[in-house]
């Protein structure tokens, strides 16, 4: 009888998840629908970083780089090509796909602490370059003055992107889509090879697996994912700033995934709420929120390895919620 | 001019390998890259500029402020650091992240984010000629530092009993405890010692560019790429990686001063392509 | 028979230490080759000169004929060489049954497939599970590679192995590590491997005894140098033998 009210209950859940979302920006102020929208896109850039940590072993210090090129890429897209959010989009996610494949195959070559010192390096790399062309990205001061596109479907009423509620089902809508691929990926023949990699380099390579091949295709992904997160932050901010590309935004998916749990699909996603929270409510009260960040991160690091959705799974009452995000055998 | 600019380029050189040397040892024992160590040698500028505001003396400073980095260091290894050890190196790199994280904010809270310049030593103010070009003091002073460290290092770590034990389980950390060697102490012995060179490092630079929150981010790169050309876990390595980079910073602002930013990842990512090791590395990693 | 592998003068020093040191060795189609020699006499070095581990400083490798000398393991393994490793190598954070559908998935060629699930095909299930229950892990399909014993990731490695359906199987030290019984089993199938799907294979192992029992040829390393190469009766009755391996035991 438990047993059956627990499952019923986790069958609704995603049927009520789905309708709180719905029915959020509409209960609730303004400035409510814009902090959803930070969540979306963080939590979008965090679950492209983890499909590349969390499955395929690599810890990146420089995931920022096909971040801010979809973003800087959108604004020049919207900017001089066409007011289309859809090209826009397109072209991101093009060009951070072809700038992971680019500095991937240099960096999936090495595994741990070189290749981790390597993206370190092509993070900062990108961003000095970022920060001297300014003909391009406007240099210290960013893009600004980005015009904010409309979408018209025939049939329907024009979609206002620059309006904020109107942006947060834009914006759910592509990170959930997104999210749907994502975790098509990761339970693919592809994601399970990932998987055995980060295992054991060694046993598939001996198994007849093309190691580097299959982490750079997983890289560049990851950087296509990014780029999307990034063309999302675009009509959101209305502008594009160097920071994009700095080595504190290669940090923010690192501190999202471990704090949600990097061994569970959702894990980045609930890190991705508690990160912007966090940064939300501590940004009232202090300056300097990274610090308080830090002391969160060290505190997971040393007793919740498994981050908070690994740390909830534990109870039995939750486990049933926890399901969805059911950690990957 | 031409001997100017490679002087200058020594100092710079001595600078980073005061940093490199730290991290390539912490390296070479921990097996973990000491993400922190910038922002130990930023907190070192930092403690100096207090205590010489303190003390009125530079002196004093100089040797205070790297035993305070030391102390720091301690706290982290001892309380944090060495439960980790279990674990995959990721965790402990991702910890010594979020000390970054932490420092860098308790910086700016304590000290501020403007510049803070601590007065050189009134002894060291005055300026030398050299091939009829003054040449400041100071400058000379860190340029004679560099092969002093390196100096006291080799013989730190061939001299002594416990210089010994730091190399035998950089070498093979099984056989290193298997033979009896209290392996978690010289743990703690070679990164605090590492955090205290990093604090040097920070204030001796203090009096010359004065301390700032960004000065640890941008250190920090350099290291690295000092350590990957010298090759990981070489003290060696890293001095001659410190010497190539310092040269080629000074006598790049000269040939191609729009490019000077992007030359040292040009020189890492070509390392990284010719030979991953490293000029004196042993490989792996 | 024809030598389905063979190697000419092959060499690898490490600094001063010659590993191995000018070995000219040809083994044949379907026969069992041991590989044995006195601790450090580099059968494993040699082993990872085979499976394209290592690259020679100087020689050859030929597999079937055709030179795989400095070819990445991955190609010798789609040419049919398969191996298992002297410290167990498996996957440790998947289960038994994951662990066989990648080998299985690697071997298919499909394992760039972004869009089906590792057992969408109930094909390749139904093979893992033939293949994990012919090692005798069936119990245990559903278990994480972690949780195993000793003994049963060694047979989860040799599961591996036979998943990528090899011509020519190269293990190091099979029993290393395993108890009586266990070890008992990895005979049973390494001769099952050897005499029923005429695959070829070539092993070390420290066990001389069981070496003389199952194996059809005997290689013995010293040093870096092949000092013999014969049946199990000319090597027991080989005078260089006698004096550089088994002189010392005895």
């Amino acid at each position: 009888m438990k047993d059956r009210s627990a499952s019923f209950v986790r069958r609704l859940l995603p049927f009520l998840a789905a309708g709180a979302l719905v029915v959020y920006p509409l209960a609730l102020p303004r400035f409510y629908s814009s902090l959803a929208i930070e969540i979306f896109i963080m939590a979008l850039f965090a679950l492209s970083f983890n499909l590349m940590f969390g499955y395929a072993g690599m810890l990146s210090f420089g995931h920022a780089v096909f971040y801010g090129i979809g973003a800087y890429t959108a604004a020049l897209v919207l900017k001089h090509a066409a007011e289309s959010m859809a090209l826009a989009i397109a072209c991101s996610m093009a060009v951070s796909f072809v700038a992971a494949l680019v500095i991937g195959f240099i960096c999936v070559r090495f595994t741990r602490t070189y290749f981790i010192m390597l993206t370190v390096a092509f993070g900062e790399l990108v961003y000095v370059i970022g920060h001297r062309l300014v003909g391009v990205t406007g240099g210290d001061d960013g893009l600004v003055g980005i015009p904010i596109p409309q979408i018209s479907l025939p049939g329907l009423p024009v979609i206002d992107l620059s309006n904020m509620r109107v942006y947060y089902y834009f914006s759910l809508v592509i990170v959930a889509a997104a999210a749907v691929v994502l975790r098509i990926i990761v339970k693919s023949r592809f994601g399970h090879v990932l998987r055995a990699i980060r295992d054991s380099q060694q046993r598939a390579l001996f198994l007849g697996l093309n190691v580097r091949r299959h982490l750079l295709l997983c890289y560049a992904l990851a950087g296509l994912f990014a780029g999307l997160a990034g063309a999302l932050l675009v009509p959101f901010e209305g502008m594009v700033s160097l920071e994009t590309l700095h080595f504190s935004t290669s940090g923010n998916p690192i501190i999202v995934s471990i704090l949600g749990g990097t061994q569970f699909f959702l894990g980045p996603v609930v890190g991705a709420a508690i990160f912007i929270l966090v940064k939300d409510t501590v940004q009232n009260v202090a300056e300097f929120w990274m610090l308080w960040m830090g002391i969160i991160l060290v505190a997971t690091v040393m007793f919740l390895p498994g981050g908070v959705v690994g740390f909830v799974a534990r109870f039995k009452p939750f486990r049933s919620a926890a399901g969805i995000a059911k950690k990957e055998e | 001019m031409i001997l100017i600019q490679f002087l200058n380029g020594l100092s710079t050189a001595m600078l980073l390998f005061l940093l490199a040397s730290g991290l390539t040892l912490i390296f070479g024992v921990l097996r973990v890259i000491n993400f922190a160590h910038g922002s130990l040698y930023m907190l070192g500028a930092y403690f100096t500029y207090s205590v010489a505001v303190f003390s009125g003396s530079y002196w004093v400073s100089l040797l205070a402020a790297p035993v305070f980095v030391a102390c720091a260091a301690g706290l982290i290894e001892r309380f944090f650091l060495r439960r980790l050890y279990v674990r995959e190196h990721e965790f402990q790199l991702l910890l010594l992240y979020s000390f970054v994280l932490i420092i860098d904010d308790a910086t700016k809270a304590f000290w501020g984010t403007s510049i803070r310049m601590v007065p050189k030593p009134a002894a060291l103010t005055g300026s030398i000629e050299i091939l009829g070009r003054a040449f400041p003091t100071y400058t000379l002073l860190i340029i004679g530092l560099g092969p002093l460290v390196a100096l006291a290092l080799f013989l730190a770590l061939n001299g002594t009993k416990i210089g010994r034990q730091v190399v035998a389980a950089s070498l093979d950390r099984e056989a290193a405890s298997a033979v009896g060697l209290n392996v978690p102490f010289l743990y703690s012995v070679v990164f605090v010692f590492g955090a205290w060179l990093s604090g040097v490092g920070g204030a001796v630079v203090a009096p010359l560019r004065g301390a700032s929150p960004g000065m640890g981010m941008e250190i920090i790169i350099m290291s690295f790429a000092v350590v990957i050309v010298g090759g990981l876990g070489s003290i060696w390595g890293a001095f001659l990686g410190a010497l190539l980079l310092g040269e080629v910073l000074a006598f790049g602002t000269l040939i191609v001063p729009n490019l000077i930013v992007l030359l040292p990842y040009a020189i890492m990512i070509l390392i990284f392509l010719v030979r991953p090791q490293g000029l004196l590395g042993r490989g792996g990693g | 028979m024809a030598a389905i592998l063979e190697t000419r003068d092959l060499c690898l020093s490490f600094g001063k230490l010659r590993a191995v040191d000018s070995v000219s060795l040809s083994v044949e189609e379907g026969a069992l080759t041991s590989v044995i020699g006195p601790n450090g006499a580099g059968k494993t070095t040699f082993f990872n000169l085979l499976s394209g581990h290592y690259r020679p400083d100087k020689g050859a490798v030929l597999l079937k004929g055709q030179d795989i000398t400095g070819l990445p393991p991955y190609v010798l393994v789609k040419m049919g060489m398969g191996r298992s490793f002297q410290i167990t190598n498996i996957f440790p954070e998947l289960t038994v049954l994951l662990n066989v559908c990648v080998a299985l998935t690697a071997s298919t060629g499909k394992s760039y497939d972004c869009l089906h699930g590792l057992r969408s095909s109930a094909r390749t299930v139904s093979e893992a599970v033939s293949i994990i229950e012919s090692v005798g892990l069936g119990p245990y399909v559903d278990y994480k590679g972690s949780t195993l014993s000793h003994g049963d990731r060694k047979l989860l490695e040799f599961a591996l192995v036979l998943a990528i359906k090899p011509s020519i199987m190269l293990l190091d030290e099979p029993t290393a590590g395993m108890n009586q019984e266990e070890t008992n089993n990895t005979v049973r199938l390494v001769r099952e491997i050897s005499r029923e799907k005429g695959i070829t294979v070539i092993l070390t192992e420290h066990d001389i005894d069981l070496v003389f029992s199952i194996s059809d040829r005997i290689a013995v390393l010293n040093q870096g140098r092949l000092i013999a190469l014969g049946t199990p009766g000319e090597i027991r009755s080989n005078e260089a033998v006698k004096k550089a391996y088994l002189g010392e035991d005895a």
